[in-house]
């Protein structure tokens, strides 16, 4: 009874919050001159197209260091709690169920395709929608694929784990190389920004992105591979 | 073009009050799945083609897959 009671109140102060900011914010008009701003000078300062990666990048690339890094724990914490040497992997992936054979083989024909597509996005992240989160998870799900359609598939843990520090490095140093040219800040843009709308160009956004698509990709890789290496009441398939 | 859209936010808050309250966790993930997927499609009538794009490869397939993985290997249902 109180439960309902207390759960009522909850509802019509959530239902009235909404109302209110409906009522007083019109959906979807601008309110602040900081994104206009954005879309007069993006291209001109930056020299990318896409004005969304110019601003993950460029004006809060930091934030993005950050943004990583919080997936970098994720990642870790999972590893902490499933974390198995390769060896047992092995012992313990004992599937009783074999995917039948078109699905094998469809799968590794298609694989190549899913990573080019997902490269693709990355290295085109300044000009398209899109970019290195985007494309990591593409490549980790095509990843996922070749898990679900091999049983014995198994991809070594450490080399995945150096891959993830590395592109991690990548980043954190061309941002320090920021601080010792004419711009003197963190992820300053030191190389050339080029003509706009080229592959390249926009100075140090592409490789930024290769970087954290290396690393988004890799990390969701250790993540499925944790998971699918755990044997649980299914014995090893899922 | 609004009417669609209205389908649609009304269409993600069902799957989403239902894939709380479903006893069989693995429909449950779907629902949840189908919901972020209507959800990218949102993004990109919000014309946020970078959002809907990260929505879509994340909160509707990586996440999805996750889960299912772990429903597999606990249990199927709740009690």
């Amino acid at each position: 009874m109180t439960r309902s009671i207390v759960y009522s109140v909850f509802l019509a102060l959530i239902v009235a919050v909404v109302l209110v900011f409906l009522v007083a914010f019109p959906f979807g008009q601008n309110k602040m001159g900081v994104g206009q701003y954005y879309l007069d000078n993006t291209v001109k300062q930056t020299g990318a197209e896409n004005v969304v990666t110019a601003i993950t990048l460029e004006y809060r690339g930091f934030d993005t260091l950050g943004e990583v890094t919080v997936l970098f724990a994720a990642a870790t914490g999972v590893s902490l709690l499933l974390y198995l040497t390769d060896e047992e992997k092995k012992r313990r992936r004992n599937p009783r169920v074999q995917p039948n054979f078109v699905v094998r083989v469809g799968s590794r024909i298609i694989f190549p395709f899913v990573v080019l597509f997902g490269l693709y996005i990355i290295v085109h992240g300044h000009l398209t929608p899109g970019g290195g989160f985007q494309g990591g998870a593409i490549i980790a799900s095509g990843v996922l694929m070749l898990y679900l359609a091999n049983p014995d598939m198994h991809v070594s843990r450490n080399n995945l784990l150096i891959t993830e520090g590395l592109a991690g490095l990548t980043y954190v140093l061309l941002g320090t190389a920021g601080l010792f040219t004419a711009g003197r800040s963190f992820l300053a843009n030191f190389l050339p920004l080029g003509t706009p709308g080229l592959v390249l160009s926009a100075g140090i956004l592409l490789p930024l992105y290769i970087a954290v698509g290396v690393k988004v990709g890799s990390e969701f890789s250790g993540i499925i591979d944790d998971l699918f290496s755990q044997a649980g009441e299914t014995g090893g398939e899922a | 073009m609004i009417y669609v859209a209205w389908f649609l936010i009304l269409l993600t808050i069902g799957f989403a009050v239902l894939s709380v309250h479903l006893k069989d966790l693995l429909a449950a993930v779907i629902l949840m799945g189908a919901s972020s997927l209507i959800v990218s499609v949102l993004f990109v009538f919000l014309q946020a083609p970078d959002v809907a794009m990260s929505e879509a490869s994340i909160g509707a397939a990586l996440t999805m897959a996750i889960y299912i993985i772990v429903v597999k290997k606990t249990e199927a249902s709740e009690k």
